[in-house]
């Protein structure tokens, strides 16, 4: 691997930047895996490197159908935070927090991860009193967090409406200081740089159409590439993880749902921080080219589409212009829709399955992107160990059984 | 944006319905004896087909009445509605 270093960029500089290699390798799969991830998002290229790096697990191949971050991993609006409510949920994240403030060193790659702060706005009492106790409970976790009146919002975002006569008043908000965004794609490939120098196969265009067992033991996938043998196999597949699961007529409580994002033509700076609300639901925030980076809420059905309903691009462009009126003659540049995959408590599942030797990792919902690190950290361990890590092992599909769900839905300061 | 026809009331605008998840889920009989896995099963676990799929969706702002939907999940396209207790057309696959 060419490692990226100042040295190294004056040394191809001289040969007019001809000498760069490609970033990984582009190989054809094996016969033959000891660990096959199904799934070439960043969740699932995270889960590969930390296999290699942590575990010394180096056989392994992630198969994506499409290109590598081609699914949700580029289709999200990139905001990183660890201010859950629960215990369970906050140390996931927050392991994931920790590995998002090393991992352009860790990787070798600019991941452009920026702490820039993020505010969940309260619109009202009860809001606020949400807010106030997720914050208390984040400190106790040892999460930063800060309860800000709207006169210190207006301090820190200056075009932001606090006026009282609002038709949703601002009266106050959580603000996580070390909270942010990264550049997504940046994730995926240095992620799949990472991987493939310590020996992963990346594998694209390579559908898996069937998942084959031999009783109740994995033994390999079908693909459209042909049959590869593997060990253990990890799904890693959002929004598609029920049609993987059917493949073993297992059933998973995830429904697939669209969610959209938009960015603004590129404007002069006015935003550097993160702003999300509940209540008028919509998020923002600025990249470093200059647009606005806008989500909103999932669509009120089941989709595989990519591509949901224009009434939610309205409410989601409503809410902004309610909170920035003075962005209301922005023009929107680009709109696009992932499939997310909802679980009912809004929180992950990342275990193992009845079939030996089968892991998922799914259920990840509206707010995949920011546990990136902490759910490949997690997953590696929990394949390579055949048992989950004590930060995952709340999150077990048995939860639907057992009835110890981890209730994040309109906890966790999130625009669900 | 989906263009439902209630049974009732016609063409309609999807954000004058709420969709209730998929059809074909009786709630069990028998819930004294019911085991946490069958209670699973009906509370949480959801086939979430791509493609055809079928949907009980209500009429929120209008008649405020259920009713079933085969919907593509895919290609969006609502290829039946029929009322809720009739059998789905073309099968229960």
């Amino acid at each position: 691997m060419n490692r990226y270093s100042l040295r190294s960029l004056v040394r191809n500089a001289r040969n007019r930047h001809e000498g760069w290699q490609a970033a990984w390798r582009n190989p054809d799969p094996k016969r033959e895996y000891d660990v096959v991830i199904v799934g070439g998002g960043a969740h699932g290229l995270a889960t590969a490197y930390y296999l290699a790096k942590e575990h010394g697990v180096t056989n392994v191949a992630v198969l994506e159908k499409g290109w590598i971050g081609g699914g949700n991993t580029g289709r999200n609006t990139t905001i990183i935070r660890s201010n859950y409510l629960s215990d369970d949920a906050t140390h996931l994240y927050e392991k994931s927090m920790q590995l998002w403030q090393g991992l352009a060193q860790d990787l070798n790659f600019n991941v452009m991860f920026s702490q820039r702060g993020v505010l969940n706005l309260g619109h009202t009492l009860q809001e606020m009193r949400d807010i106030t106790r997720r914050v208390g409970a984040n400190r106790l976790n040892g999460v930063d967090g800060e309860v800000l009146t709207a006169a210190q919002v207006k301090a820190i975002v200056p075009i932001i409406n606090t006026a009282p006569d609002a038709r949703y008043p601002i009266l106050g908000a959580s603000l996580q200081r070390r909270g942010g965004v990264a550049r997504h794609d940046a994730v995926a490939w240095g992620y799949a740089r990472g991987a493939d120098a310590r020996g992963v196969d990346v594998v694209q265009n390579c559908e898996v159409t069937g998942i084959r067992r031999d009783g109740a033991q994995v033994v390999g996938v079908e693909t459209r590439r042909g049959f590869i043998k593997a060990k253990k196999v990890g799904v890693v597949a959002a929004g598609h993880s029920s049609v993987l699961a059917a493949m073993l007529d297992l059933r998973l409580p995830i429904v697939s749902r669209p969610l959209q994002a938009l960015v603004s033509e590129p404007i002069k700076p006015v935003l550097h921080t993160v702003v999300m609300s509940n209540a008028v639901h919509g998020y923002i925030s600025q990249s470093d080219k200059g647009e606005l980076v806008i989500g909103g809420g999932v669509d009120a059905y089941a989709g595989y589409g990519q591509r949901g309903s224009f009434s939610v691009i309205e409410a989601t462009l409503a809410a902004i212009v309610e909170l920035f009126p003075t962005l209301s003659r922005v023009r929107m540049n680009r709109q696009w829709g992932g499939i997310v995959d909802v679980c009912p408590d809004a929180c992950p599942i990342i275990g193992l399955t009845p079939v030996k030797g089968l892991y998922f990792n799914c259920g990840w919902g509206t707010g995949g992107f920011k546990a990136t690190p902490g759910s490949g950290w997690v997953f590696a361990h929990t394949i390579a160990r055949d048992r989950p890590h004590e930060l995952n092992a709340a999150f077990s599909l048995d939860r639907f059984f057992t009835g110890r769900l981890i209730d994040e839905h309109g906890a966790a300061g999130v625009a669900h | 944006m989906l263009l439902i026809h209630c049974p009732w009331c016609g063409p309609r605008e999807q954000t004058e319905f709420s969709c209730g998840g998929e059809a074909r889920s009786a709630r069990p009989a028998d819930t004294d004896t019911l085991t946490d896995q069958a209670w699973g099963d009906y509370l949480f676990m959801r086939r979430n087909p791509r493609g055809r799929c079928l949907e009980q969706w209500v009429h929120a702002h209008g008649c405020r009445r259920w009713f079933n939907v085969e919907r593509d999940t895919v290609t969006y396209r609502i290829t039946r509605v029929y009322k809720a207790g009739d059998e789905p057309p073309g099968g229960d696959s």
